[in-house]
């Protein structure tokens, strides 16, 4: 179902064609990062940190060395130092530890031998010193007086200090008057949350080929949600110019924020410098959830005033992330993570402090989903005390264009209302709540970014097109990419062939974060088509000897008065005879990308004997603008909605005293499986984004932001009492249900 | 430490004779992608967890990470890249690609092989028979609909051919 405003009808952008990449990935064709082999290959094994903080008094490789099949071994010294103010210093420090480990599984030396096993035992057998020191796990730890510091290097960002310190970012905001909004008050709530590590969960672990060839260039194959960055981190950590570097990006298997860094590529890059051969490099699963991802663990204190009619008229907060041994912006992101209420009066802190755990990593609406479900799950309870509908509550504070923003500038055209009221009047919010259960709703949002993206389309001589862009295909992006250009050069979408290129084959493009890919990169992609039209009709107008202001591009077909349509694939034969090949690269440095927001609504049911929560029913509507293909902007919706759902209930990183996981598999970290979801009923919802050509909004990531509040909020419902713990595991529920 | 001695492996996968030396432990996994050259099926876990690397042995969903490749001697293998008939994709591969049940597609041979046995064994399964039945599958994606869904009109369009 959609709800869609008035716009211009379209022939190819809202349809949904099978993708153009998804028969290879049926028939089991489609490589991924661990699917290529290349002559002569080594395997490499990383020796991993058993000690959540240590110095590293020694590390002695001569044993290794000497042990069958090794052919290169690599350790900090086989890379150059770089400054602390290096942008890229942590990257380097975290992919190859250097004097001191940081937390259980940071990596510290690599072999590279003939097997993968003989790598594993050669990696066993490097001999490595450590003078242990001071772990720190917790948030509270991190922040307290005296607390030993995480991490030397560390120093608090936008602070102007050179002092060490385990804060990250504290990042205050405050507007109207807070203190009097509170004294003036009809109801005040006032809640305590927490929120566990949670990893993204991807698939596919991460993998790379890379082969140094003769010339000193790295080629490298490697899956990654943008390998433009792949490329510029390598080169950073090896100290190269940014050319010596070529990445060819693998199909991808899930990322979610947690592919946009890089964790193994210069170290693979080195041993094959070193060997003279190519180097693969696979991470186990153990390795993936010890070293890479996650997202910050939280805590929060959030009191919000109302009047007795309903409006929302302050919020006063506190907001902490948990965010790994280096700097990380999650305080500062989660403190922008307000702004779908007005709040007239506004006091809001938000920090984010050093831990010795794995250096998170963005994953899906970074650092919001903790705020959102600590706020949403206090403006239920508001509702729940005045006694009034949790839509009509939320509608009436609801932020609309022009509204503040948390850092204060005025939203765009928004469909916050647009999804409330898509919620409100859905088949599943209209029906009876079934006998057993309770139903919850919450919302959520995400701010969306823009930036720079290029996309190259060659027009071929029989009227076929090929669309390269650098953004990789996470979830249907070459389709999106090929409907757009389907629409504005109006030819059939399978005649236009979409490919995601390697570094050397198109323009530069960022990584893709943000949920920006279909929106940017599909903004590029209009761009060089437009100008292709423009040059269609100039070389219609020589073909039909008219001037080329006469000519119009209608329904693929160039069109002057008098004379017979003439089809993109008569003019494209002609090419040579009117001017050469058509080919057009735009480029941007994309701005206006709007904000998505979505509204989810859940039936649970509680077993009070167990604990056990169960999701029987799910409904999100999210404003995707305009949805260019559905089925993947639902699946978008439905896919963050699931992970969501399993940070809700089940998903939570667990450490023993010195800082091991002690869950390290998909066992035991356990992301919801089929049995354990309903269907995700979706609306899609489009106000359509004034900035961009279709009206596009990225909708990758707004979807895990409501699932927590909306569940919990159920949760409430249905048993009279407020979870406030992450995840809402049956030991945490049952504790709660015998406290009421 | 000497070269470990490898067994002679000789089995069927996908309807052909094949034959390789693997090491005793060896899996069946690594096996199928480093020997034999079938990369579809994937690692996800090497623990059994995912369902990334299943294949049918004998006609039962095994996770190939879990199995030791010289288990697989005389035992008949089928990968997601046997499942197809030619140039005619399975109904389940036709639905899955119509009904978008992959997003980034690592989990999908995994998801098809289970789905395909499921169907094999129960042409009209319940979506409760789906979701246990693809259970030992993990899927971040997708959240599951669309997979459930496509196996569901697979399941339709395969009642009808053999009506």
């Amino acid at each position: 179902m959609t709800v869609t405003e008035d716009r211009p009808s379209y022939k190819w952008v809202g349809t949904r064609p099978i993708r153009h990449d998804g028969y290879d990935k049926v028939v089991g064709k489609a490589r991924f990062a661990a699917d290529l082999n290349l002559p002569g290959q080594l395997h490499a094994a990383i020796l991993r940190s058993p000690h959540g903080h240590a110095r590293i008094l020694s590390i002695d490789t001569s044993t290794a060395e000497a042990m069958p099949g090794v052919k290169a071994v690599v350790t900090a010294a086989d890379f150059p130092a770089l400054d602390v103010g290096n942008p890229e210093h942590d990257v380097a420090m975290n992919l190859m530890a250097r004097d001191v480990v940081l937390y259980v599984g940071h990596a510290l030396a690599a072999v590279a031998a003939s097997t993968r096993a003989e790598a594993q035992a050669a990696a066993a057998a490097i001999e490595v010193e450590y003078e242990l020191l001071p772990v720190v796990l917790s948030l509270d730890e991190s922040m307290a007086d005296g607390a030993p510091l995480v991490n030397d290097d560390n120093r608090t960002a936008f602070s102007g200090s050179d002092e060490p310190s385990n804060l990250a970012t504290v990042t205050p905001l405050e507007r109207g008057d807070v203190d009097g909004a509170f004294e003036a008050a009809d109801l005040i709530v006032e809640r305590e949350f927490d929120t566990a590590w949670v990893h993204q969960g991807y698939i596919e672990p991460h993998a790379c080929v890379v082969d140094v060839g003769a010339d000193g260039k790295a080629d490298i194959w490697a899956s990654s949600q943008g390998h433009f960055r792949v490329r510029s981190q390598t080169a950073a950590v090896l100290g190269w110019d940014t050319a010596r570097v070529k990445v060819t990006p693998a199909e991808i298997g899930g990322g979610f924020g947690g592919k946009t860094t890089i964790y193994l590529e210069p170290v693979a890059a080195r041993l094959s410098e070193k060997s003279g051969r190519p180097v693969k490099i696979t991470m186990s699963r153990d390795e993936v959830l010890r070293a890479t991802g996650p997202a910050p663990a939280s805590k929060a204190r959030i009191r919000i005033a109302a009047t007795n009619d309903g409006e929302l008229t302050a919020i006063d907060g506190w907001i902490g992330y948990a965010v790994g041994c280096t700097n990380d912006m999650a305080g500062f992101i989660g403190a922008m993570s307000v702004a779908s209420y007005r709040f007239p009066n506004l006091k809001l802190e938000a920090v984010a402090a050093l831990t010795n755990t794995p250096k998170s990593a963005a994953y899906r609406a970074p650092s919001a989903p903790q705020a959102a479900f600590a706020i949403e799950s206090v403006i239920d309870e508001i509702a729940q005390l005045l006694e009034m509908d949790p839509i009509d509550l939320r509608l009436k504070n609801a932020v609309v264009e022009g509204d503040p923003t948390a850092m204060g500038s005025p939203h765009p055209r928004i469909g916050f209302v647009e999804c409330l009221e898509a919620i409100r009047d859905s088949d599943h919010y209209r029906s009876p709540v079934p006998e057993g259960t309770a139903r919850g709703v919450g919302s959520g949002f995400w701010f969306n970014i823009g930036e720079q993206s290029s996309a190259t389309v060659n027009l071929n001589e029989d009227g076929t097109a090929t669309v390269i862009t650098g953004s990789p295909d996470i979830g249907g992006s070459r389709a999106s990419m090929a409907l757009m250009a389907a629409e504005e050069l109006g030819i059939d979408v399978y005649r236009i062939t979409p490919v995601v290129a390697d570094t050397e084959s198109v323009g530069f493009t960022d990584v893709t974060e943000g949920s920006r890919a279909t929106f940017a990169t599909g903004m590029a992609v209009v761009n060089a088509c437009r100008e292709l039209i423009d040059q269609l009709k100039t070389r219609a107008a020589t073909i039909l000897g008219v001037e080329a202001d006469a000519v119009d591009w209608v329904d693929g077909a160039a069109v002057a008065e008098d004379k017979d349509p003439l089809p993109l694939a008569d003019i494209t034969a002609k090419a040579k005879s009117t001017g050469g090949p058509l080919t057009v690269t735009a480029s941007l440095n994309a701005g206006g990308a709007g904000p998505s927001f979505a509204v989810h609504c859940c039936d649970v049911a509680v077993d009070e004997e167990t604990g056990q929560v169960t999701v029987l029913r799910y409904t999100t509507a999210q404003d995707a603008g305009t949805a260019i293909h559905p089925s993947y902007v639902e699946g978008q919706m439905q896919g963050g909605t699931a992970q969501g759902i399993g940070w809700a209930l089940n998903e939570e990183y667990v450490y023993d005293d010195d800082g091991t996981m002690l869950n390290a598999s998909f066992l035991d970290y356990r992301v919801p499986v089929a049995s354990d979801l309903p269907m995700i009923e979706t609306i899609i919802v489009e106000v359509p984004n004034p900035a961009h050509p279709y009206g596009v909004r990225g909708v990758g990531e707004t979807g895990i932001v409501p699932p927590m509040a909306t569940i919990a909020n159920a949760v409430s419902r249905a048993t009279g009492a407020r979870l406030t713990s992450l995840p809402m595991s049956p030991p945490k529920v049952l504790a709660v249900l015998d406290d009421r | 430490m000497s070269k470990r001695s490898r067994t002679h492996v000789t089995c069927t996968v996908n309807g052909d004779e094949v034959d390789f030396l693997a090491s005793d432990d060896t899996s069946l996994l690594d096996a199928l992608r480093d020997e034999l050259g079938l990369t579809g099926a994937k690692e996800g876990c090497g623990t059994g967890d995912c369902g990334a690397c299943s294949v049918l042995v004998d006609g039962r969903v095994n996770c190939s990470c879990l199995m030791f490749a010289p288990e697989a001697e005389g035992t008949d293998i089928v990968t997601v890249e046997g499942i197809a008939e030619g140039d005619q994709l399975h109904p389940l591969q036709q639905t899955f690609l119509e009904g978008a049940a992959l997003q980034c597609g690592i989990c999908t041979p995994g998801f098809l092989v289970s789905a395909k046995a499921l169907l094999d064994e129960n042409p009209d399964p319940t979506e409760t028979e789906i979701r246990y039945a693809l259970a030992g599958n993990l899927c971040r994606c997708t959240g599951y609909d669309k997979i459930v869904r496509s196996v569901q009109e697979a399941a339709v369009q395969l009642r009808g051919a053999t009506r």
